[in-house]
Parts: C-alpha cells; structure tokens; sequence
C-alpha cells in the first residue's frame, strides 16, 4: 500500500559525509530532479580544500545544502530542516544547525568505535539519548547497499560501499517524492564505460527508493509542488558556469574571437574547465605557467584585437597586479575575473568572503582607475560578465568582474534568455589614420575611449607600453603636466562610465527611514531579510550596487534620502569604507567573516536591530 | 612572409623616435643590424610586432617602425604568446636582456620555448644591469665585483643557451653585436624558423662592464676564441683553423690541435640533430666568453608550432561539435518549461 504523501512549501536538505563519500554529487543530483520537477531552489556546496582529508576526521566533512520551494526563494535557506549525516564527523559538525524536531538520517553502520572516536564522541549519539530532540532515523545503508550489489559480476566490496551516497539519494528521492527516470538515466549515462559500476549504483539507489517505500520507519513521504515561475524555458545553473558563457556570448555579441588565459586556482578553474570544452566557439584557452603569465597573454591577446580575460581569486589577484596597471596605462580592453574567497594568502580557498572589492578598487601602485562589475547571483554571473565586456570594449579599459566562491559553485534555476534579447556590444577598429595623414594611437572620441589598431592592419604602426604617454600621439613623455593630464584623463573616462550604466534601484515602498546597501552574492539573504522583516509590518529599503566603480551617479543622492544606512558585507568592512569616503553619510557597518553566507535570520535581527 | 617581394628599406624600419641608448653601447650596432636585416625578411611591415620587457634593451621597440609593445619587467614572453596565439600570421619578436629574460622572467622564457610559440626571443647579453646602473646580472661571472657585490658575486651563472636547450626550444644561437655579418645571418634564420628562436647576443655594456666579450670580439684574439659553428662542416676554429673540437672515449669534448691524423675525428656540427645532447656540450665547451666560445646556430629542428596547434584544435572542435550555437548552447542539458 502506498503511503500518504504531504505537501509542504519548502524544504531545506543537507547531506553531509567524508570527502570521499561522493556528497557534491548526490546534492549535484538532487538538485537537477528538483529543477526538472519546477521548484524554485538555491544550493550551497560547502567542501574543505583539501581533496581528501583523512577518513573520518572532522576536517575532511564535506557538505552540500539545497533549499527548494513551491515558492520564490533567494537563498540555500539558514537551517536544514533533514540533516543527511553518512558518518559521525558529518554529525558532529553539523548538527547544531539542524533544526529542532528535524529529520535526521544517519548512516548507522559509519558509527563504528574507530569512526566515533575520530570524531571525539565518547559515547555513541546514537544511543545515549543525546539525539532525542530530532526524528532520528537509523539506516544501515553501509550494509543494504552491500546486500543489494550482491552477485552483480565484477563489483568489488569497496565498489559496493562507495555506491551508500546513491542509497541515499534513493532515499531521500523516495521522502520527497522526486523524480527516478532521470536520475537513472544519468546513473547509466555516467558510469556506461564500467557496466558492473554502473549495476551497482541502480541497485543501491532502487534499494534506498524501495526501503522509503516499505520500511517501517517513515510513516508518510512528502511533496514540494513545482513554483509559479514566469514562463520560459529554464535550466539549473552555477555561477562558474553562468560566468563562462556569459563570455561566450559576449565574444559572440560583440563578434570578437574569445581569449581565455588563466592558471589553475580554486574556486575559479571550473570557468577554465567549462570555456575549454566550447572551442567550436572559436574560443581560444591558454592554461599559463603562472598567475602573472595568464594575465600578461590576455594583455598580448587584447593588443591582437580579440576579447581577452583572465579570471583568478585569492593570491592570484596580487600577482597579477602589476599586469593590470599595464592593461590601464595600454587602455587596452580586458576582462579580469575574481572569484573571491577568503583570504589574507591561501586563506580559505574553498570559503566565500567579498574581501576583495577594495583589492579590485586600489591594488595597483599609482593612479590606475578599473570599472568594477559585480554578479549578485549564480545565475546573474551571465549578464555581469556580458555588461563587463561591454564596458572593457566600449571605454578600452581592463575591467573587474568580481563573483565568490558561493557564487561560483551555488546553482539556481535560470530562465534561458533568448540569445536575440542579449545586448549586442558595438566594436570598431581602427582602420585608417586619425590625424592628418597619421595615426595617433592616444586620440580619444567622446568617452574618452583611444582607437584599437589591430597588428596586421596596413598603415597602423605603433608603439605602445608602459611608460607614461604623450596624449595624443602615445609617444614616450617625462612632461611633468602631460603626467598630470594623463592621470586625470584616465581617471575622467572610468568616472564617464557612471553616465552610462542604469542608475541604482532602490526595492522600497515608500515611508522607509532605513536603506540596506549591498553588493555581490549578498543580494539573495538581504532580500530574504528584508521581505522577513516587512513581513512583520516594518519597513526596510534594499539597494544593491552592480557597479562598484564608478557607482551609479544617483548613489549619493539615494543614500541621502534615508535617514539610516546600513551595510552588510562579508568582509571587515569594504563597501562601507567608499560609500563613506565618497558621499559623506554615517553608513552603519555589519559584517559576518566566517567563510559562510550570510543566514537570512541573522540579517533580519540586525535589521530589527536598526529600525 | 609575403609570396610578392615587398619593396622595403631599412629606412621604413626606423621610427621617428629619438635614440637614447649611452653613445657608444652595444644596442645600436643590434638595432642597425635589426633594421638592415628586416627588409630581407620580406615580412609587411604591419605584420611585424616587437614586444619587450624593463632594461636597455626593452626600449628596442620604440625605434622599430613596426607595432610593438614595452611590456613590464620579464614579462615580455608571456604578452608576446598572447599576441602570437591570437595572431599566428603575425611575426612576433621579443627583445630581452639577461636580467629581464633569465632572472625576473626566467619562468616564462623557458616556458615559451617548451610550447615553441612562434616567438623571435632576442636576449641581449651583457653580463650586468644597466638600466639600474651596474648591478650583477644572472650571467655575470662568478666573483664579478659590482655595486651589489662590492666583494664579489657568489652566485653560479646561467648558460643561456644551455638553458633554452634544456627548455627544449627547436632554435638556439648565437652571435656578437659587433659581428654585423654574422649577427644579420642568425636573426635572418631566426626569422624563417618557425616555432620559438631564442637568440642570444653577446652585447658590449660600456658603461658598467665595458669589454665583458673582448676575448671574442678584439682584433688579436677573436680569431683563437671564436668558434664559428657551421652546420654540415667539422667544428674548427683559430687564425689557420688550427684548432679542433673532437669526442674522447668517454663521451666529453675537448678541443685539440688538428693534424693530418685526429683531422677526420672532428665533431661535424648538425644543427638538426633531434638530441640535444651534442649541442649542450657545446654550449658548455666555454666557462665563459673568455676562451674558445661557440656561436652560430647551436640548433634548429622541427616541431609543431603552437599557435597553429591552438588554431587547428579550435579547427577539430568545430569539426567535431559544429560551429558553436549560442542558443542551443544555453539550452543544453537538463531543462523544463513553464507554460
């Protein structure tokens, strides 16, 4: 007989394990059948950076977080409502943020002696009592899965062991009514070159469907409906993978060949490994021997006329400081790609941290002015890397796009955009000399933006490089007012972008005192806050800047109209430092540096806080 | 190189900058010699592009009336290969020194050589820091006093050439910045190889190591020091080619005085040799350019260029997967409509 199935509106799911027990790839699954099925969902991959901390340990626990709802949602959700735990380290440290009364699901067979004690637990949780506030669910996984692959030809134990995480997902498809056509398909289709594997991975998935469906333990299964989204076709996608064929299409919008050159470094490689698999796009990519080298060839790839970027994070983004002053002075077009994690020096690789905006802003010696573009959601990586190209191209100038490891590695379900919708980005070379029978490279038009002559174009010949430029002619200059000139032109033309980009919106509804000012990933949990805290009957405004330089030339005056201001970043404190210094008003500071996003409900007590 | 001969001058390589190396440096004897070879290279000017790093000899570019680039310190290799990747048609060259290319910048040099990027890497040799007047240089001899060193220089120096080879570069030579002939003869075979040609050039500092290659380069004893490397011919050398190179039995070379019987033992120099084995002995035969030194073309073979691997790869995708489809791209994997 059949179980009862009930509906809820959201749902919040974290699975949790060892490194090595295949836990991205089970949330990975999850979330596809819960996109094809329609809820609306928001993931947080959360892994340590090394690939295989010992078995076990407390460091090695590797988890993955996926919010879904019948419903709009911003965020992966502050508090998993079924904690998925494969062993006793992945129950030691994330049960403090299951919620009370929650499911919790425990691999019964990891909690072994030897595995209790890695994780520091004298006595074993599972039976002391000590787990009584949740729905504590026992399963012997480790041993069903085992019992399940038997007599399949060719499986070892250990393959028959490493197939528990798609018992689990079997389980837990079964609990929320998910979709099994698609994950079985994606079984055969991933494991078609080792048919044994394969075998094993249906037979443990089935069998953690099948235990759903008969066991005794679960008394009703449960169902999310798809959300009400706007029509279209849509997809699941990740920042990395939003931000490489954001480039794609830039390149193709503005019909530039597309460079890519970077050296591998966590969390931005995946832009390297998606752009590589696309060269049917005439796309160019070039793995450096170093930070400086890849940065350096998108600055030769750009001086040949193609859309050149580089993409980096953490350490990377010092290295390549000295490059960028170059691509400044050059004004040549270029698109560098930092996808933030926490730092100073290798920091937390794998952990999100916005502690890069003033890097992106300042890090340069001299007077070396660079736009800044900002994404504020995995699947917004896609137009924030089609406005950077647009900007580069447009005011010949190297460009920031700034997204985070959150960002990076989070997916969201994304309306596919029709391809004739996106901004076609206007391009022209120089073709013919600029000034009287000759050819100044330094000639600026109206935004101040100098002319892109191309190697191989007859007539052209010039020089370039980093020595300070006579305006005009791009000749070498030591002229003490030229320097000056120089300075404040190059200075002028970033600040002249302020004119053309959309003016800061603000989300209010009229008779608010307090503004919340964002940036970047922030925007889904301070937009989650806030509808919390209007939800109450208060009142909150929310601004979040896509531009950081220059900011949109209404920002002064936005601030102004809000009697309080209040910043949340994850940083110690970046934005609010230039909104200061820029115009003038007491912005209120709040900042969370733990390598975590921030929850929604901390947000909202902060706001509550400040009303 | 353009199939019609093109009608250039050695004038329409010289820009309308003015030239402000310290009268008397070795530089302007290259620069000459640069601008007097490149008509022959029947290359459109257009297509010429000099790319170089921070030093004396990274101003090179400003007095080619060619496009080019003065890059940042060392990095000259790695902005040459994205303009050389980008644009394969293009002839790219990058002018180095010893300080620029094999110490800030060692890490790219050698790396362009290995992907044998189709890059022209002049590296000037003089054996000190100019430009940050008179420091001692990756190549600077062991014990050479400067202002850094006042008692002496402790470190072991490199072997250019040595170097290139190890980094598996398909062209290694050399030659002197006073030898207008040979030089002209090694940047014009550097020109037509394809792939990387590293190119060193011993080049005379006279301001902060005048004389550092006199033993190779003075009337009275260039003759018994320059070991001139013809491709096909026995390595010999001295006023009456009295002198040879040969292989003892236990694989080492060592120059010997030829007569009638060790005349047909000589090494016979093949700059084609797929193992480099030989010509890093070579490389090696001279501690420094104080006795017997090679130069000439210690090596020349055939691999696949770069650029063009990049080019023909992006070729095979397009083959493969079609010509990509930005729509269909979007549109891939897992989807579900909202009606």
């Amino acid at each position: 007989m059949s179980k009862e199935t009930i509906s809820l509106d959201r749902v919040v799911i974290r699975f949790a394990g060892d490194s090595g027990d295949g836990m991205q790839l089970t949330g990975d699954r999850f979330t596809n059948v819960s996109a094809i099925l329609g809820n609306d969902l928001s993931t947080l991959p959360d892994f340590p950076a090394e690939i295989r901390a010992p078995a076990g340990s407390l460091a090695g626990v590797s988890g993955f977080q996926i919010h879904f709802s019948s419903e709009d949602i911003l965020t992966p959700g502050d508090q998993p409502n079924v904690l998925v735990a494969m062993n006793p380290a992945a129950l030691k440290t994330n049960l403090k943020d299951l919620q009370t009364g929650g499911f919790l699901i425990v691999n019964e067979d990891a909690f072994t002696e030897r595995n209790l004690e890695k994780a520091g637990y004298d006595k074993n949780p599972l039976e002391d009592g000590s787990l009584d506030g949740y729905q504590l669910i026992k399963v012997k996984m480790t041993q069903m899965t085992v019992d399940a692959t038997k007599g399949i030809e060719g499986v070892t134990k250990k393959d028959s062991e490493r197939a528990k995480n798609m018992f689990a997902l079997g389980l837990l498809s079964w609990m929320y009514t998910r979709p099994v056509d698609p994950t079985t398909e994606w079984i055969q289709k991933r494991f078609a070159k080792a048919p044994p594997i394969m075998e094993a991975n249906l037979a443990a998935f089935k069998a953690g469907h099948a235990f759903g469906e008969t066991a005794e333990l679960f008394a009703s299964h449960y169902e999310v409906k798809p959300a009400v989204l706007k029509k279209g076709t849509y997809r699941n996608i990740t920042g990395n993978t939003a931000l490489a064929w954001g480039l794609i299409a830039a390149a193709d919008r503005a019909s530039l060949p597309l460079y890519y050159a970077s050296y591998p470094i966590t969390p931005a490689s995946d832009v390297l490994h998606e752009l590589s698999k696309h060269k049917n796009f005439g796309v160019a990519t070039l793995q450096a021997e170093d930070e400086i080298a890849a940065a350096c060839m998108a600055v030769g790839a750009a001086f040949a006329g193609q859309l050149a970027v580089t993409a980096t994070a953490g350490p990377g983004i010092d290295l390549k400081s000295e490059t960028l002053g170059l691509a400044v002075i050059l004004e040549l077009p270029m698109i560098i790609c930092d996808v933030q994690r926490g730092g100073p020096s290798t920091g937390l690789p794998t952990k999100i941290e916005q502690s890069d905006l003033l890097a992106a802003m300042y890090n340069r010696h001299g007077e070396a002015p660079m736009p800044i573009v900002a994404a504020q959601s995995p699947s917004d990586c896609f137009a924030a890397a089609i406005e950077a190209a647009r900007i580069a191209i447009k005011y010949r100038t190297p460009v920031f796009l700034l997204s985070d490891s959150f960002l990076a590695n989070s997916a969201e379900p994304w309306r596919i955009p029709n391809v004739k919708d996106l901004p076609v980005i206007e391009n022209t070379f120089a073709t013919e000399p600029n000034k009287d029978g000759e050819f100044w490279p330094y000639l600026r038009d109206e935004n101040l933006a100098r002319p892109w002559a191309v190697p191989g174009t007859p007539g052209l010949e010039h020089r370039i490089g980093g020595l300070e430029k006579q305006d005009g002619t791009g000749n070498v200059s030591y002229d003490p007012a030229n320097h000056e000139y120089m300075t404040r032109v190059r200075a002028a033309k970033v600040a002249k972008i302020a004119e053309d980009i959309d003016p800061l919106h603000v989300d209010e509804q009229g008779g608010e005192e307090l503004l919340v000012v964002g940036w970047g990933s922030t925007w889904g949990s301070i937009q989650a806050a806030v509808r919390r805290v209007r939800a109450q009957g208060h009142k909150v405004a929310h601004a979040h800047l896509r531009h950081l330089n220059p900011m949109p030339k209404n920002t002064g005056e936005v601030l102004k109209r809000f009697s309080r201001v209040l910043v949340p970043e994850l940083n110690n404190g970046q934005l609010v430092r230039m909104l200061r210094a820029e115009y003038l008003v007491d912005a209120k500071s709040y900042t969370k540096i733990q390598g975590q996003p921030f929850l929604a409900a901390e947000l909202e007590t902060e706001i509550l806080k400040r009303l | 190189m353009a199939d019609e001969v093109l009608q250039l001058t050695k004038k329409d390589f010289e820009s309308d900058q003015e030239v402000r190396w310290c009268p008397g440096c070795g530089d302007y004897a290259i620069l000459s010699a640069m601008q007097a070879a490149m008509p022959a290279m029947n290359i459109p000017r257009e297509k010429v592009v000099f790319v170089s790093g921070i030093g004396c000899s990274s101003r090179f570019p400003y007095y080619m009336n060619t496009y080019g680039m003065h890059s940042i310190h060392g990095r000259a290799p790695a902005v040459a290969t994205g303009i050389a990747t980008a644009a394969p048609d293009l002839s790219v060259w990058v002018i180095t020194g010893d300080g620029d290319g094999l110490s800030i910048g060692g890490n790219h040099l050698i790396h362009a050589l290995r992907r044998n990027v189709n890059l022209k890497i002049i590296l000037f040799n003089n054996q000190i820091y100019g430009l940050t007047k008179g420091q001692y240089s990756p190549t600077s001899e062991l014990g050479k006093v400067t202002k850094s060193t006042p008692f002496g220089s402790l470190d072991q120096p490199f072997n250019p050439i040595a170097l290139a080879l190890g980094s598996e570069a398909t062209f290694v030579a050399r030659s002197i910045d006073v030898d207008r002939k040979h030089l002209t003869e090694v940047l014009h075979a550097a020109a037509v190889h394809k792939g990387s040609a590293f190119v060193e050039i011993y080049q005379n500092c006279n301001i902060f190591n005048d004389g550092a290659f006199e033993d190779l380069t003075s009337r009275d004893k260039k003759m018994q020091n320059q070991i001139r490397l013809q491709h096909g011919e026995p390595v010999r050398f001295g006023e009456n080619n009295e002198k040879g190179v040969r292989m003892t039995g236990n694989a080492q070379l060592e120059i010997v005085d030829v007569d009638e019987s060790n005349e047909s033992s000589l090494l016979v120099h093949d700059m084609h040799r797929e193992d480099p084995a030989l010509a890093f002995m070579l490389a090696h035969i001279a501690r420094g350019p104080h006795e017997p030194t090679p130069i000439g073309i210690f090596r020349s073979v055939e691999r696949t260029v770069y650029g063009d691997a990049m080019t023909a790869q992006i070729g095979a995708a397009r083959e493969k997967l079609g010509e990509g489809d930005m729509a269909k791209l979007l549109a891939s994997g897992d989807t579900w409509t909202v009606n």
